[in-house]
Formats: C-alpha cells, structure tokens, sequence
C-alpha cells in the first residue's frame, strides 16, 4: 500500500483542521461549560402536571435579574403560556413533557432542546437584547405540532 | 455473522456460468430490474408528494381534508430515503457483482426474489396505512406516537427482506472467495459486500426496536414504551442508513468513473481502507441526532461527537482519490497545466456529467455535516430546516445524482439497449435541472433554517409573528425550487422509460475500471469480512453499551400510545 | 483533443507537469479546506453571537 506524498499531506491537514474544530468545542464544552443541554433526570410522563416543578408553574425569581421557569411542552401549547421578563435577564429553564416528543427552540438564541417523555430537560438563556422572542415546537408532534408556539418578551 | 457459516455453503460453479449471455446470467438481470422498478416507482410517488409539500408550506395550496401536510411528509420520508434508496442499491449493486464475479450463486437469487417480495409487500402496507392517514408519524416515527400497528408491520417486512437480501450477496461473495483462493475480490464486490454488512448493523438496531418494542406496543400487548431508547435505536439505523447510501453511490465512483473517463483506480488499496473504516466506525455516528437529548451526559455526547468526527476522514479519502484519478487520467492524455486536466473531463457524457455534479455537491452536504456533528454548535441548526437542506443536499442530490448516473448505464445493461445521443442530451438537461432545482430549495432551507425557521412544520405564520414573516420568501423559493425538481423527475422517468423500452437494441457496458498500478494490490487479509465485522462491533459496544444500559436500568416510567390518526 | 493542445500552449511558459503529478490535486482539495474552516466558522460565529 502506497500513499503518494500529497495525499499524506492532505489527510494530515484535513485532521489537523478536524482536530481544531474538536479542539474548540471541547475547551468550550468542558472549561466554559458552554455545552449541549444535558440534563439527566426521569419523571413519569403521567404524572408530569401534578409533580412538585410543575404544578404550581410560574417564572420565579431566584437572584439578581435571574429567574426560574418550569415549562409543561404538551400537545399542543407550552404551558404557562407568553412570558415576560427584563433586559439582561437570565432564565433557566426546565421542560418535561406529558404525551408525546416535543422540541423547545427560542428564536435568535442557542435555545434548542428535546423534550421526551419521562426525562427532565434543562436549559439557561441570558436575554441581553429587548424584542419579543418566538418559542416554538420544533419536533413534530401531531398534527397541530405547527401551532405549538409562546413569545417571551424581553423589555 | 451469516457469512462465516456460509463458507461451507459451496454453490455449484457450473450454475453460475449456465445460460450466460453477454458474459453474463440474464435471469440475474430480472431480479435487478424487479427492485430497479419499485425503486422508480417510489421515486415518482414520493417526488409528487414532496412537490405538493412545497405548495403547502409556502401557502400556495390548501390540501382536501382527507390527507395532511403530515401524511404526505410520512409518505416523502419512507418512500424515498426508505424504499427508493434501498431498492436502487439493490438493484444495482446485485447487477454489478453479477457482472465482476461472473454471475450470482442459486441460493443469493433464491434470497434476492424472497428478499423482493417481502421488501415489496412491506412497502405496499407501508404505503397504504401512510396515505390513509393512518401513519402521520413521519420516517422516523419517533415513539410515543403510535401509527396503525400494520404499518409497523411493513416496515418490519421491508427490513427482513433487505436482511434476506444481505445473506444472498454474502453467499455470492464468499462462494466467490473459496472458488478462488489467494485472490483478491474485485473492488466494486468489495464495496457491495460492505454495503450489506452495514445494512445487517443497521437492521438489527431497527429489527430489535419495531419488532421487538414497537409492534408489541402497538398491538397493545405492552402497555408503555420508552422513547429515549427508541430514539437510539432508531438513530443507530437512521445514520447507518445514510452511509449506505454514500457508500452505495461512493462505489460508482470509485470503480465506475475512471473507466467512463478513459483513466484507472487511483488506488485499490486506499479504496479498501475508506471502505473499512466507514463499515468500522458508522454506527455510532447517529448519535449526533441526539446531540440536544435529556439524560445522555456532556462526556459521553463528546464521545459520540469524536465518533462522528471519524467518518469524516474517509470522505477526505474520496476527495483526494476522485479528483487523483481525474488528474491522472487528464496527464496520461498529455495535459500539463495545474489544471488542465479539469477541462478535458468528458462533460459531454451524461454519466459522468451526473456523477461529477453529485460530487460537487458532496462537498457542502459534508461539510454541513461536519457542522451537525459539532456538539453545542448543533444548537444553531438543530431541527431546523436547515437540516432538511442539508438531506437534500445529501441523499437527495449526491446520492440521487449518482444513482441517475448509474441508471444511465445500469438500465440499457439490463434492457440489452443503448443510451442514443439524443437520451445523452436529456441525462445531461436532468442533471442541470435538478443541480438547479436543488440548488434553489436546499439553499433556501440552508439559510431559512439558520433564521430559525423549524423543519417538519406545515404552513403557519406563528400568530403573525415577525420572525416567522421572514421566512415566507425562503418558503417561496423551496417550492420553486420543488416544482423544478419535479420537472426534472418527469424527465428522468422518460429517460427510463426510453432506455428500459424503446432504445436501439445494442450492447452496454457496465463501467468497471482497472486498477491503476497493480503491484499496489490491497493485502488479502482486506477479504476477510471477520475482522471488520469485529472491530465495527468494538466501536458500536463503546458508543451504545453505556446509554443502552443506563436507559435500561434506569427504571423509565414507560409511555403511553398517543395515536397519529 | 483541441482541449489539451491549447492547454499545453498555454502553459508553455509555465511548469509542466508530468504524469505522475497530483499537484491540481492538491491544489484542488486544499480549496475544499478553504471552504471547510469558512463554513464551520461562519456558523460557530453565529452560535457565539446567540449564546
């Protein structure tokens, strides 16, 4: 088997660049804890309404500027519904899903996670820039997936 | 694995060259153009039913109460990246390895007719519970969503088929090995084989999630399923999927486009290795659908993103090796400029024209790829229609390309008919219009989806909101970009239909090149499937052993059905 | 082939390449490189500008 110099090099430098990609994300993930949303937690799907994080759902404040939601991703609404917080907040998010498969996406954000039953999603978002924020399913869900939708207003 | 055992399996050598004509067994042909006809017919259905989703999403058309946006992207899903590509490579790789290994053993016919009826009758249920709205689950009906339990049955028998298929090209191929020892398989064999040994990979994960969680769910002998696992499972399929459709189309491009342009392999050798390493190191790559899941942790995600990063390395292989064989072959007829050798391919020949457009298209569907693959990154894209662009780039131009390449040698091989200068021309005014059509719509879903307008969504303006109302341009684009296609699937099909009917009888050749540089020969032990099969299963029990086993041990509550009607 | 003969007035004043050569090879994948860290980066910049 034989390698002809040039494509010894090329596969060199395709690695290399492959290895800086992984490189970056890796410092990321792993020193700026900037990774994917990897929350590991179960809950019954059945009994998602009625438990402790989601019965009494609402946005709570929990520091300076720095609240807490927990969101009900069901067929085919996000329950509470709209939200509405100040500029430079950060929210963080917890998600389970009653029935079946959903996907929470905030739009002009890195907000974008699975909702599936029987586990506990969780994810954190600092709003800096006021404007009115789409949310929406963004996993087929049924057939009103396309209506599954919430705004989060930043002022 | 099948094939071990089925070294003791020696077929009778003088069955194979009986009734041979050209070279070759016509009753191998029939079976080839059994699976090459469902394959077109899944492609005009499943194309129609794209077309008609790109009017709706961009508001252009109301569809009748009977059918849903949903149905129809069910109906897009299965048949063409489920039926379509599985029948193609079917079709093409059994008339390929009939053609290098001198004809296919009693038994794989035997398998491969089997393996086509229930193939067949699996997609014909598919098909039906789809379009009566009985399945809006979509290809991946992920769980718990339940369709029509009969459905899953379809699906079931589709993947049996496609595993008798694999049993009878692993009898061929290992027949062919013990009648002559101490050589070499032929490359295109090579690739076939490799071809099949994924699919087993990839429908064992699929056999053990439809048969044996879904269907008994679905029935209602089983209460609740647990989605998480089946969304691994099927993810462990759905990604295998894909390489063997690359690696399918890959195939045609390694051993079959240097000899249309006059040139040789650039290297059996490397070849082989590309080979082995996607077989190796498939698997795991679908666990980058699952890059945003709950309860899969930030280490092991890296893991599978390493995983995934590793399947990259052989398409740098193919990039090297295709653009090697095209300057060479460029060389060998006198250019030396830098570049010269770029305009003396043969553009004029629409089998080349169709395979080097679908490489080219290779190049951003890959390196949209890479950037799914590339853990929190995946959070820009993630479900957006930037995904579905990213599809259509790559099943839907490089590997529908390169299959319509094949097609225009692969279907006057079989009818025994030429490909006329003026069907040349209309090969080459397909490839331009799909180029263009895909262009067009993947495009605009490449740029859509990163405004964040999400995939798998029928028309909606969200209430008015702005954000979605820059998006209705992307979405008039996607379905200009679908009615072009359309036109260029109208246009294949009278091709196919010409060259399979009506040509001038004459005698095609199905494109074999030569190794350029013999003494390069791959080691034997390259033969030995054995050892492949092993360290694919290494690297599969690395990726999922741990997942597999915490999502088994971790007491999931369990989910109800929720019925798609 | 017209094609090849202008080609090689063409590059008359230039290196020839021999059969061997894989130089437009080269060439050509590291313009695949080229697009590979422009389109990776491109939408790394837009994940850092949403985070």
């Amino acid at each position: 088997m034989h390698i002809h110099r040039y494509e010894k090099l090329w596969l060199i430098i395709g690695s290399l660049i492959l290895l800086v990609f992984l490189a970056i994300l890796a410092i990321q993930t792993f020193y700026l804890e900037m990774g994917p949303p990897s929350h590991a937690e179960m809950i019954d799907p059945q009994t998602v309404k009625e438990s402790e994080i989601f019965a009494d759902a609402g946005l709570k404040e929990i520091g300076d500027n720095e609240y807490e939601i927990a969101i009900v991703a069901e067929m085919f609404s996000f329950q509470p519904g709209d939200l509405e917080i100040p500029a430079g907040a950060t929210v963080h998010f917890t998600l389970a899903s009653p029935d079946v498969t959903h996907g929470f996406k905030i739009t002009d954000t890195n907000v974008n996670v699975m909702v599936v039953p029987g586990h506990i999603s969780k994810v954190s978002h600092t709003f800096d820039q006021p404007g009115e924020y789409l949310i929406l399913c963004n996993e087929y869900c049924g057939l009103g997936h396309e209506y599954m939708a919430n705004t989060i207003t930043v002022n | 694995m099948t094939h071990i055992t089925d070294i003791h399996t020696r077929h009778k050598g003088a069955a194979v060259n009986e009734d041979v004509a050209a070279g070759i067994s016509k009753r191998d042909f029939h079976l080839s153009i059994a699976n090459l006809s469902i394959a077109f017919i899944a492609l005009l259905v499943g194309g129609a039913a794209g077309l008609l989703q790109g009017f709706v999403r961009s508001g252009f058309l109301e569809l009748p109460s009977w059918i849903s946006y949903y149905a129809l992207l069910t109906a897009h899903g299965v048949l063409l990246v489920l039926v379509l590509s599985s029948f193609f490579s079917i079709g093409y790789l059994y008339a390929g390895t009939s053609r290098v290994l001198g004809g296919l053993a009693d038994k794989t016919l035997a398998f491969g007719w089997a393996g086509f009826a229930l193939m067949t009758a699996g997609t014909i249920i598919a098909a039906f519970f789809i379009l009566a709205g009985d399945a809006n689950v979509l290809y991946t009906f992920y769980t718990p969503m339940q369709a029509h339990p009969w459905f899953y049955i379809g699906l079931a028998l589709l993947v049996v088929g496609i595993l008798l298929n694999c049993i009878g090209m692993f009898i061929t191929y290992q027949s062919w090995r013990k009648r002559n020892p101490g050589v070499l398989t032929p490359l295109f064999a090579f690739f076939s084989n490799a071809v099949f040994v994924l699919w087993v990979f990839a429908s064992l994960f699929i056999a053990v999630f439809v048969v044996g969680m879904v269907i008994p769910w679905a029935f209602g002998w089983v209460p609740t399923i647990d989605p998480m696992m089946g969304r691994t499972l099927f993810w462990a399929f759905g990604h295998t999927l894909v390489n063997i459709w690359m690696l399918t189309s890959i195939s045609a491009w390694y051993v079959s486009m240097p000899k249309i342009i006059g040139g040789k392999v650039f290297s059996d050798s490397l070849a082989r290795v590309a080979v082995v390493i996607l077989v190796v190191a498939n698997v795991p790559g679908g666990f980058h659908h699952q890059i945003l899941d709950p309860g899969l942790s930030v280490e092991l995600k890296f893991l599978h993103v390493i995983q995934t990063f590793m399947i990259i390395f052989p398409s740098l292989m193919t990039a090297f090796a295709m653009l090697a064989t095209m300057e060479r072959s460029g060389r060998a007829k006198g250019v030396t400029s830098l570049l010269g050798w770029w305009k003396i391919l043969p553009w004029s020949d629409a089998r080349f024209f169709a395979l080097i457009v679908a490489m080219l298209a290779y190049i951003p569907a890959g390196l949209g790829g890479i950037i799914n693959a590339s853990n929190q990154v995946n959070q820009v894209v993630h479900n957006s229609i930037w995904v579905t662009g990213h599809l259509h780039l790559t099943v839907g131009t490089t590997v529908m390309l390169t299959f319509f390449g094949i097609s225009y040698w692969l279907i006057p091989y079989l009818s025994g008919r030429k490909l006329t200068r003026n069907l040349n021309r209309l090969g080459i005014a397909q490839t331009i219009i799909w180029a263009c059509g895909m262009l067009l719509m993947s495009g605009a879903m490449h740029a859509n989806g990163l405004l964040g307008s999400p995939r798998r969504t029928a028309n909606t303006t969200y209430n008015g909101h702005s954000a979605a109302s820059d998006w209705a341009l992307y979405e008039m684009f996607m379905a200009m970009g679908g009615v072009i296609l359309f036109v260029g699937i109208l246009l294949l099909v009278y091709i196919w239909i010409q060259l399979a009917f009506f040509a001038p009888k004459g005698d095609t050749d199905f494109p074999i090149g030569e190794d350029y540089n013999p003494k390069d020969a791959s080691p034997l032990f390259m033969d030995r499937w054995s050892i492949w099969v092993v360290l694919a299963t290494l690297s599969i029990a690395i990726a999922y052993v741990i997942p597999l086993l915490d999502f088994a041990s971790g007491h999931s509550p369990g989910s109800p059905p929720f019925l798609m009607p | 082939m017209t094609d090849s003969s202008s080609t090689n007035r063409k590059s008359n004043t230039r290196k020839k390449y021999d059969e061997t050569s894989l130089s437009g090879t080269f060439v050509s994948v590291l313009i695949i490189a080229v697009f590979m860290l422009i389109s990776w980066f491109s939408v790394f910049l837009l994940f850092l500008e949403r985070n």
